[in-house]
């Protein structure tokens, strides 16, 4: 949160520098006594390339500056492969923007908060403090390369989030000399509390009462006892089979849910052979066919695929953002060329409206991944 | 027994983001391939090769009066078995590869802004193997190397504290240092429950919890090198060094108690790095999200600071439309783990009802356990060592008649405080805020033996 002025000379630097570093010997002084040896000063240089963080009353704020207009020229350059053009995508994080209306600007509540059965609940929806978002964006995004965006950016992408959400005209240009006024629009600035008793401090006010106290009853302590809720029968299966995630030794085994479940009202003797069967040793079906040669050439494409952020967008067999390496391997057989030079360009149009940005690995890395795409994106 | 228990009432919508017809979607295409048909072959082998009738016991004696697995002694017993250090880091046995911790399906789109869950459901006692620990990651993890990392300690301003520090790890780790046993909960685990049962077993319900012995440095010992002044400053910024940088506010009178550590340590060898290595702050009592990994900076300020994790997410969506912010401690809870949902029991007869119990306010006092759906409960027996904002393991004694059951675990803490019901839950918070789930979990043991999560009115 310390920044130093922005008028800091290298001369007033070196002058303010050794200043601390006499501080330090006097601070060192206290601990020495301690702990003599350990830890040292920290320069005003190292300070200010780690200290980032942005408080609400905007104590860290670098200057600068950025218009809505160029935040959408990074939005689609940058973010817009994960949120969506308008912040509105659902396929790889929450949407960013949707449910706030200029009521909720002039209100600073947002009113959809109170509708159980609107079906999201946007980062503006939720966000009170404009803080937060100038924080995060400069310090984690884009996901795949945080911290890679300058100040000015990070002013013009924050303008265009609150464009899209009817929090500023598409006019309007962010600075730091404006982020007070534009706190005083975020719809849902007045919708917090930290009235509740899950702070362990007095930090913020005198701590509340708990509020869902238990019961200790410990006979006749309800009345009827019935099932509101349990997993629905097409779900059996969702989580894989569950005999192959428990235990295979012990007082009970896992249910085998790629089987139909065996009637509720069978008796216990029934289900007892499918466990006994289910002892079969798990380790006799981790055994997979396949060369040496290629299992290597699986584990470094696909090292090369999750070091280089390829996994971010798409999933070994199934799509995220872009398709899938199973559908790419499908729709390219042998064409190792091809999709190397893919890789590195990028593209679009022909998996659908989200572009892939050019992608900047080695030409050889590129090759090993597309050999492996190449000869059908086989699983390690 | 009142056979209403096997009939599903009103199906309520999950909250956000659980159980999309996505994440449906996904899982039906896996479950066409893998493994599970390799087993579902090895099953029909298997039923037909034994002819069933060895198979029906646990532990069946042969007409011809005696277990072929005591009379024909094994190949251990006659062989000659493998050396030392053939594993320089040993490993569980092939017959363990079940215990792994795992993804619920549809619930994240990316592998790197997500969690796996630890398998509680087969774990005994109160430690996490940390292998098994389960994973939270915000922006994906990193093997760090130690000798490159710093931490450094600063203010918001110059005169919160006399001198901003910089420590390397060898520092770090000549300090006076202290091991302690905590548990670590993600303020979302059990979140999917809210609005009804999402998933089936308790590693997905419950397994966004830990627990290991933690060793480091007490942040305050740190504080006070760099001549902190804990008058004026009245909260701590945690802040990772990974690409996310998580940062966290963290309260000051946990940290000038002396329980906040720097830790480096975690059962007997150093953080796992899915945990953090090589260095993390332990933030004992509070959620998971607060102790941050890969710990680069600490900065001592007068102000909260509203960071994502604590103004976008981690935050408790309330009736009113109103979020409650810093939300931290994880309060009092438990879970029975045998049985569990997805599990299935072998007979009738004897059972050990086991589970953990744990409290983000201090150490568990008791734990009830009910096996008629909440209407009678028992006291059951609580294992030592029971320590404060630990996990603490318990047992109780039951005789299964073969007719169906609702197994509940109820634990209340030293402050007081007990474990409320989903009714008492619902009523204060509604079904929307998705974190500080600590309602009672029912499991219902059917008469086929199989076990099913489920939600009581």
């Amino acid at each position: 949160m310390f920044r130093f002025p922005e008028l800091f000379s290298a001369r007033l630097g070196r002058t303010l520098g050794l200043l601390l570093l006499a501080c330090a010997g006097g601070g060192l002084a206290d601990a020495s006594d301690k702990y003599p040896g350990v830890g040292r000063a920290a320069t005003p240089k190292e300070v200010a390339a780690w200290d980032i963080d942005v408080r609400p009353d905007f104590k860290g704020l670098p200057a600068g500056s950025g218009s809505v207009a160029e935040g959408q020229h990074i939005w689609e350059a940058k973010c817009a492969s994960c949120h969506g053009v308008f912040g509105e995508s659902n396929q790889v994080f929450s949407p960013l923007v949707g449910g706030t209306t200029e009521q909720d600007v002039r209100t600073g509540r947002v009113a959809r908060l109170n509708d159980p059965a609107y079906p999201s609940r946007t980062t503006l929806m939720k966000v009170a403090t404009l803080s937060t978002l100038w924080d995060y964006i400069n310090r984690a995004m884009p996901w795949n390369q945080p911290k890679s965006l300058s100040a000015n950016e990070v002013y013009a992408v924050t303008a265009y989030m609150l464009n899209l959400g009817n929090v500023l005209p598409d006019s309007f240009i962010l600075s730091d000399q404006n982020m007070v006024e534009v706190q005083a629009r975020m719809p849902n600035r007045l919708g917090m509390t930290a009235a509740h008793a899950l702070w362990p401090g007095s930090e913020f006010g005198p701590a509340a009462k708990p509020d869902t106290p238990g019961s200790n009853c410990l006979r006749n302590c309800t009345t009827e006892v019935m099932v509101a809720s349990a997993l629905p029968d097409f779900a059996r299966n969702q989580h894989g089979n569950l005999a192959e995630q428990n235990r295979q030794v012990g007082p009970q085994r896992g249910a085998d849910t790629s089987q139909p479940e065996l009637k509720p009202g069978t008796s216990v003797g029934a289900a007892k052979t499918v466990s006994a069967a289910l002892a079969a040793p798990a380790a006799a079906t981790e055994k997979t066919p396949g060369s040496a040669a290629n299992a290597v050439n699986v584990k470094a494409a696909l090292a090369l695929a999750t070091k280089n952020s390829c996994t971010a967008c798409h999933g070994v067999a199934q799509r995220i953002v872009g398709p899938s390496f199973a559908e790419i391997a499908k729709k390219y057989p042998g064409q190792v060329d091809y999709l190397a030079t893919k890789i590195r360009a990028g593209g679009a149009g022909l998996w659908g409206p989200i572009p892939m940005p050019a992608q900047s690995l080695s030409d050889a890395d590129a090759k090993t991944i597309a050999a492996w795409l190449a000869t059908g994106a086989a699983k390690p | 027994m009142n056979t209403h228990w096997l009939n599903p009432g009103r199906l309520r919508r999950a909250p956000e983001n659980f159980l999309g017809r996505a994440g449906l979607q996904t899982v039906a295409h896996e479950a066409r391939a893998g493994r599970r048909d390799f087993l579902r072959n090895a099953f029909a082998a298997a039923s037909g090769a034994a002819a069933s009738a060895a198979l029906a016991q646990a532990n069946p004696l042969p007409p011809s009066g005696g277990d072929p697995n005591i009379l024909a002694l094994p190949e251990h017993s006659k062989g000659l078995g493998q050396g030392v250090a053939s594993e320089g880091y040993g490993k569980p046995s092939q017959y363990e590869a079940n215990l792994q911790r795992r993804q619920s399906p549809g619930l994240t789109q990316t592998t790197q802004s997500s969690v796996s869950f630890a398998p509680l459901q087969s774990m005994f006692g109160i430690v996490t193997p940390s292998g098994l620990h389960f994973e939270r990651h915000h922006q994906g993890w990193w093997d760090i190397d130690p000798s490159r990392h710093r931490l450094m300690v600063n203010g918001s301003e110059p005169g919160m504290l006399k001198t901003p520090m910089v420590f390397t790890l060898d520092e770090i780790m000549r300090l006076p240092s202290v091991s302690r046993f905590h548990f670590i909960e993600c303020g979302a685990n059990t979140g999917m429950e809210w609005g009804n049962v999402a998933v089936p077993t308790a590693q997905y319900s419950h397994g966004m919890l830990s627990c290991s012995e933690f060793t480091g440095v007490p942040l305050i010992t740190l504080l006070e090198m760099a001549g902190a002044d804990l008058k004026k400053g009245r909260f701590v910024l945690a802040e990772g060094a990974d690409g996310s940088s998580m940062t966290r506010t963290i309260p000051l009178s946990q940290i000038l108690n002396g329980e906040v550590l720097v830790a480096y340590g975690q059962n007997g060898e150093m953080l796992r790095p899915e945990n953090g290595y090589p260095l993390r702050l332990v933030v004992p009592g509070i959620q998971g999200v607060s102790w941050v990994k890969y710990l680069r900076r600490i900065e001592l300020g007068d102000k909260p600071y509203a960071t994502k994790d604590e103004a976008i997410h981690y935050m408790d969506l309330m009736p009113n439309g109103l979020h409650r912010q810093y939300t931290s401690i994880q309060e009092c809870k438990s879970v029975v783990t045998t049985p569990s949902g997805g599990q299935v029991l072998l007979d009738r007869g004897y059972y050990n009802i086991t589970g953990l119990a744990w409290s983000g306010r201090g150490k568990v006092a008791r734990v009830d356990v009910s096996v008629d759906g909440g209407r009678n409960w028992r006291a059951a027996r609580l294992e030592a060592p029971v320590m404060s904002k630990c996990l603490s393991r318990f047992n109780l004694d039951w005789v299964w008649d073969g007719q169906p059951a609702i197994i509940q675990s109820r634990a209340t803490d030293d402050s007081g405080l007990a474990q409320p019901s989903y009714r008492q839950s619902r009523a204060a918070r509604g079904t929307r805020s998705i974190y500080h789930n600590n309602s009672i979990q029912s499991w219902l043991v059917q008469a086929n033996g199989e076990v099913k999560n489920v939600q009581v009115s």
